[in-house]
């Protein structure tokens, strides 16, 4: 590297044309735990040109971060590549030595991690990170020249006020500030390949676009190779050429992004192209309205999209005909909230809120992180008081019920929460944590108790053998399963699922919604759906509202919202989604 | 429309092996293995550990020697014979003589009750009452939290053994029990603290908000839900805080202000050895390695614990 | 920083008031005569006792006693101690020789226990980790007039390498043995306790970004992984400097050094009542000025805690 203050963006890449950049050739990667030897990575192919983009997607588990790590050598803990070559221009990195990996990294190979509070040290500055990450690779020496390049970094990751930012700490900044500062760091020595490992999915849907958006102008203008990890089909497909899908350590299927789509041939690709949420809507979307030219081609693989047309039809017919039965009139929710000394705020979480919900139908309320959506399932809950407004259920004003009516009211609402892992009491067999409510409000005797837990169990398709295991035995699909029958067991008019499935991964996710939906047919219930997932929305909701900063932008039904969303903040929600530009087709 | 023919891929895609990639069906649960909690998964990650046996078979020796010193020893630990005034070991008296002339390994023995009682006593009161403090005070947060949490700061200001100096030098009467709570006043905000921070992280659990939506009473969510998740850490630090009770009351004794020199314990021994030091380490000595022995079980035994109850090593998936 | 400094300061009012009533309470206000309490066994003369009386305002009530105390206090009268000579002479005279040998412990422990506990962490498992816990394990087990004896005995008996106790001018070299003595337990705790938050740092994610960004491995381990575990330490020092207290009471009682726990040693050991309450709260008071440094010390280190309102 050169000693000048700046150096000029690489456009062209030196090298030979016809080498690949990157050549992973039976990658195997294994971790010693207590439980012995586990194979992450079990003989994987990928190759990368320059200039290309490549997106690496698989669920959890599946082995795509612990790939992208070991490019490099940054495993965690116990990990070891045992076999196999990563060859970068040429060179085998696995039997690089320490000082030429740390050569490379950084200044050859750059890096952007997933979620950005964790991944900045909070003790120092953010100029002091910048800084460093500037000396170390070279690309400006003296104390002035690399306090300007760090302000450069700022400014090119779309931060204002740079100089005044390099002396704020982490913890100062949001999570989309961060995250374009991790990505300066990750660009700042102009490097020939970028790993970039789920950018994006710890933020905000809306920042998600717009932080995606400039990292791909970043890219474009100084040549850079990006290879992306993700868990999301659409998001991959959209801002990659290439396809890679891992599943269990192995790659199942990889080559063009459209091709994949359009032509799927493995059967878990299949099933993925399936159950993405962010495609599945496209598709839903595009029989209804098939005009659009962009959604040729769609509808390819799998039979499970007849189902899921035919019951997003069923959906609107059945919403229909029923009547409201739950009723929403100008809630509002205030916080106090003590500021040190004796000052304190008053936040207003949600903001004379209003809507109605048929029986038997789903209605999605949706929002970003801070829109009140997950305060006003705590206020229909009545774990929250109510600040002023009305919530009645089936006729019934809930705000004013007291003592034993509330008590009576609790069985005829429920929840579902997000974290699989968070739901369960950990101390509690599976057994006792459904029965706990029959036992909470005296409903028959134990035999018929377990009778009922057995039913239950069977009712979310678990074996009965279920019954004596414990939360940490399962996985986050059963465990929000067991979330269910519970939440079934005192046979409620209206379930509340605040992010219920949006922990999981594609295919356990798919298989919940599936869940749900049988459910409801089944046993009449009523849902209220919060979630922050538009195309998740689409999949299993009848009506839709938007809310933002506690108050509703914007309500319909799903097809309405989807097809003519009239507000602003709605249309960008729909942008949001990945995928949404893809070009289906070929 | 596009096919499914996989003669119009092109030469870039690759499909793998389907025999090589077999998919397994989703969430699938295996029945073949047995049921277990995270108890069963922390005695599970205890059991293979060899520091666990070694610290269980010492506490277990301590104990039995605490309850039966009569198995232990034949020789009467209050003989003393001037006359063997810190004499070396001999047949039938393998340590040596103290200055007054006793048998230094009998009353080694005979020893421990008292300097164990004083320890567990001290552990079962501190423990009892820092549960109840701290659990009432995370849960129900409020002004009961800002009460408590003040007074616990007054008590822990004052560091325990310095506390338990002042204490000691007023009271009239001192036993086992009587040091034992004297430690405890002092050494109480400690494990309440632990307690409160434990149950202020449980509260905020969706499985706390979940009983609440059933209708479960404040108090009954505290009890059933909040307090078992809670108690992991409290175990650990009373587990090693019986060690430091220990060497707490062998302070004590030492500066003379612990037990009563009629009380037989290692601290009272150490410190009546001590002006023969010159002459005559090994009164002195066998006592504080008894003691040393006994607390380091204490503190391995906690440092297991804590590894087996550790919450990372709980998550398996 | 300051608003951090200030909020600080009035938390220590209420704690301040409550731990020296709380002395005195115990002291004064238990039932049984406070005298007798005080000087146990011996039977000092009736001047004397009418002195103490005079002093502690027994005649009045209690919390007048106390206020009229807590007033003294700051005027600079500690009170007076069994021979008569006043508390705050013995203090001036006393405090900078255990001054000196808490400084030495302090240096000691911190110093030798970090890079310790560093090494420990970073070779997680292998041979020096395994021994580093060992030898801290062995190291708490041991009461710390036990581990004075012990050094009393090898180095200044045995081998008479350092003196068996301290000259009244107590200089540096000669608190060196003592204070190796009182770190000792404090030198284990601090191993384990960067041991297990550098094992822990090592993992963490911005350790691994760092990395990526292509720093040396030095860098990473200095700037990055013990600069984040020093904070855990530095709040264990706050809670040390009780610890520290009575081991000086201890180790200065076995190499008879003539500092305020010597002397407060003695005073215990001879039954003197009084002398033990006066010092012991001029001890408490100490604490919690020690311990309102560290915590100032400690939002130094962690930015998260300087800019919270």
């Amino acid at each position: 590297m050169t000693s000048e203050t700046t150096t000029s963006p690489r456009a062209e890449r030196t090298g030979e044309p016809g080498a690949p950049l990157l050549e992973i050739k039976g990658l195997k990667i294994g971790f010693k735990t207590q439980a012995g030897y586990v194979d992450a990575v079990r003989g994987v192919d990928i190759t990368m040109r320059q200039g290309e983009s490549l997106a690496i997607v698989g669920e959890s588990g599946s082995g795509k971060s612990t790939t992208a790590t070991s490019i490099i050598d940054l495993l965690p803990g116990t990990g070891q590549v045992t076999g196999g070559q990563i060859l970068f221009d040429g060179k085998d990195l696995t039997k690089a030595s320490a000082a030429e990996m740390q050569a490379i990294r950084g200044r050859e190979i750059g890096y952007v991690p997933q979620d950005p509070m964790s991944n900045l040290n909070p003790v120092w500055s953010i100029g002091f990170q910048v800084e460093e990450a500037i000396r170390a690779n070279g690309i400006a020496t003296g104390k002035q020249a690399v306090r300007a390049r760090a302000i450069e970094v700022l400014k090119e990751a779309g931060l204002g006020d740079a100089d005044q930012r390099l002396k704020q700490f982490p913890h100062q900044f949001s999570g989309g500030m961060r995250q374009r500062v991790l990505i300066g760091i990750g660009l700042s020595s102009r490097p020939k390949l970028l790993i970039a490992d789920e950018p994006t999915s710890a933020l905000d849907v809306t920042v998600q676009r717009r932080i995606l958006d400039h990292l791909e102008s970043l890219t474009r203008d100084y040549g850079t190779s990006v290879l992306f990890i993700t868990h999301d089909l659409g998001l991959a497909a959209e801002r990659a050429e290439k396809l890679v899908v891992m599943y269990k350590g192995r790659v199942v299927e990889s080559g063009p992004s459209k091709e994949i789509l359009a032509n799927p041939q493995h059967p878990y690709t299949k099933r993925l192209v399936a159950a993405a949420p962010s495609l599945a809507s496209r598709r839903i979307q595009s029989t209804i309205e098939p005009a659009s030219t962009a959604d040729l081609g769609v509808t390819a693989a799998g039979s499970d999209d007849a189902e899921l047309i035919a019951r997003a039809h069923q959906r609107e017919e059945a919403g229909k005909a029923a009547a409201d039965y739950i009723t929403v009139d100008s809630l509002s929710k205030t916080y106090r909230i003590r500021q040190g000394g004796f000052k304190t705020t008053e936040l207003k979480a949600v903001d004379e809120v209003s809507f109605r919900i048929p029986k038997g139908t789903t209605m999605a309320l949706v929002g970003e992180s801070g829109s009140g959506k997950s305060t006003v399932a705590k206020l229909v809950l009545q774990l929250e008081s109510i600040t002023s407004g009305t919530v009645s259920i089936g006729g019934q004003n809930v705000g004013a019920l007291r003592g034993k009516e509330l008590f009576d009211f609790r069985r005829r609402v429920q929840p579902v929460f997000q974290d699989p892992y968070g739901s369960l009491d950990p101390m509690y067999s599976v057994g006792n944590t459904i029965a706990e409510p029959l036992a909470t409000h005296g409903i028959g005797d134990r035999a018929s108790r377990q009778a009922r837990v057995r039913e239950l169990l069977d009712q979310v398709s678990l074996p009965a053998s279920t019954v004596n295991r414990y939360p940490n035995e399962l996985s986050g699909g059963q465990r929000q399963r067991i979330a269910v029958a519970r939440a079934l067991a005192l046979k409620p008019d209206v379930i509340v699922l605040d992010e219920a499935v949006s922990a999981l991964d594609v295919l356990v996710q798919g298989q919940i919604l599936d869940l749900l939906t049988d459910l409801q047919t089944e046993l009449g219930l009523t849902y209220l759906f919060i979630t922050h997932d538009l195309a998740v929305v689409r999949l299993i909701a009848d009506n839709v509202a938007v809310m933002q900063k506690g108050r509703i932008v914007e309500s319909g039904t799903t097809d309405d919202i989807f097809a003519q969303p009239s507000k602003q903040y709605t249309r960008e929600l729909l942008e949001a989604i990945p995928g949404a530009h893809f070009e289906f087709g070929r | 429309m596009p096919s499914n023919d996989s003669s119009a891929l092109s030469a870039d895609h690759f499909v793998a092996d389907l025999e090589e990639t077999p998919i397994r069906a989703v969430d699938a649960i295996d029945e073949s293995e047995k049921p277990r909690s995270s108890w069963n998964d922390a005695w599970d990650s205890m059991k293979r550990r060899p520091t666990f046996w070694i610290a269980a078979g010492l506490i277990l020796v301590v104990v039995v020697v605490a309850l039966f010193p009569g198995l232990f020893t034949s020789v009467d630990p209050r003989a003393a014979e001037l006359t063997k005034s810190n004499q070396g070991g001999e047949s039938g008296h393998l340590l040596g003589f103290t200055l007054q002339g006793a048998d230094v390994f009998s009353r080694i023995i005979w020893g421990t009750r008292a300097s164990l009682t004083v320890g567990l006593l001290a552990t079962i009161i501190v423990t009892l009452v820092g549960i109840v403090i701290g659990s009432l005070a995370g849960f129900y947060g409020g002004w009961l939290d800002a009460i408590v949490s003040r007074i616990g700061d007054i008590f822990f200001a004052i560091p325990t053994v310095l506390g338990a100096i002042v204490l000691m030098s007023i009271l009239p009467t001192r036993t086992p029990l009587t040091v034992a709570l004297v430690l405890s006043v002092f050494a109480w905000p400690q494990i309440a603290r632990v307690m409160r921070g434990s149950v202020l992280s449980a509260r905020g659990s969706d499985y706390v908000t979940a009983s609440a939506a059933l209708g479960v009473s404040r108090f009954r969510i505290l009890l059933r839900h909040v307090v078992p998740n809670a108690i992991t850490p409290v175990i650990v630090v009373a587990t090693v805080s019986l060690g430091t009770f220990i060497v707490a009351e062998a302070t004590l004794s030492f500066l003379g202000i612990g037990l009563p020199p009629s009380t037989m314990s290692w601290g009272n021994d150490i410190n009546a050895a001590r002006t023969s030091l010159r002459v005559s380490p090994a009164p002195l000595f066998w006592p504080a390695a008894a003691l040393s022995v006994t607390v380091l079980s204490f503190l391995l035994m906690g440092d297991v614990v804590r590894d087996a109850l550790d919450p990372k090593a709980r998550a398996r998936r | 920083m300051l608003w951090y400094t200030g909020r600080r300061l009035l938390q220590l009012i209420p704690v301040f008031f409550g731990a020296t009533f709380l002395i005195y309470f115990m002291v004064f206000a238990l039932p049984g005569d406070p005298v007798a309490a005080l000087f146990g066994d011996k039977t000092p003369s009736p001047a004397v006792i009418d002195a103490i009386r005079a002093e502690y305002n027994l005649d009045k009530p209690f919390i007048v006693q106390y206020l009229l105390y807590i007033g003294g206090l700051f005027t600079g009268d500690l009170g007076t101690t069994f021979s008569g000579r006043p508390v705050a002479d013995e203090l001036v005279r006393a405090f900078p020789i255990t001054f000196r040998l808490a400084m030495l412990a302090l240096v000691f422990e911190a110093v030798a226990g970090i890079v310790v506990g560093l090494v420990a962490g970073l070779r997680k498992g292998k041979l020096f980790d395994t021994s580093a816990l060992v030898v801290s394990l062995l190291l708490i087990s041991v009461p710390t007039f036990v581990i004075g004896f012990l050094l009393q005995y090898v180095f200044g008996i045995q081998l008479g390498l350092f003196r068996t106790t301290v000259s009244s001018q107590a200089p540096w070299s000669e608190l060196v043995l003592p204070a190796i003595v009182l770190a000792s337990v404090s030198f284990a705790y601090i191993v384990r306790l960067t041991r297990a938050s550098v094992a822990e740092n090592s993992s963490a994610d911005f350790v691994r970004t760092a990395s990526a960004k292509g720093l040396t491995r030095r860098r990473v381990v200095t700037v990055h992984i013990l600069r984040n575990s020093l904070v855990p330490v530095v709040t264990y020092l706050g809670v040390d400097i009780g610890s520290l207290m009575v081991g000086a009471i201890v180790t200065e009682g076995i190499f008879n050094i003539q500092g305020v726990g010597g002397t407060v040693y003695r005073a215990i050991t001879l039954g003197e009542g009084p002398t033990v309450v006066s010092f012991v709260a001029v001890m408490v008071i100490i604490f919690m000025l020690a311990n309102l440094l560290v915590d100032l010390l400690y939002a130094l280190l962690d930015p998260r805690i300087r800019y919270a309102k």
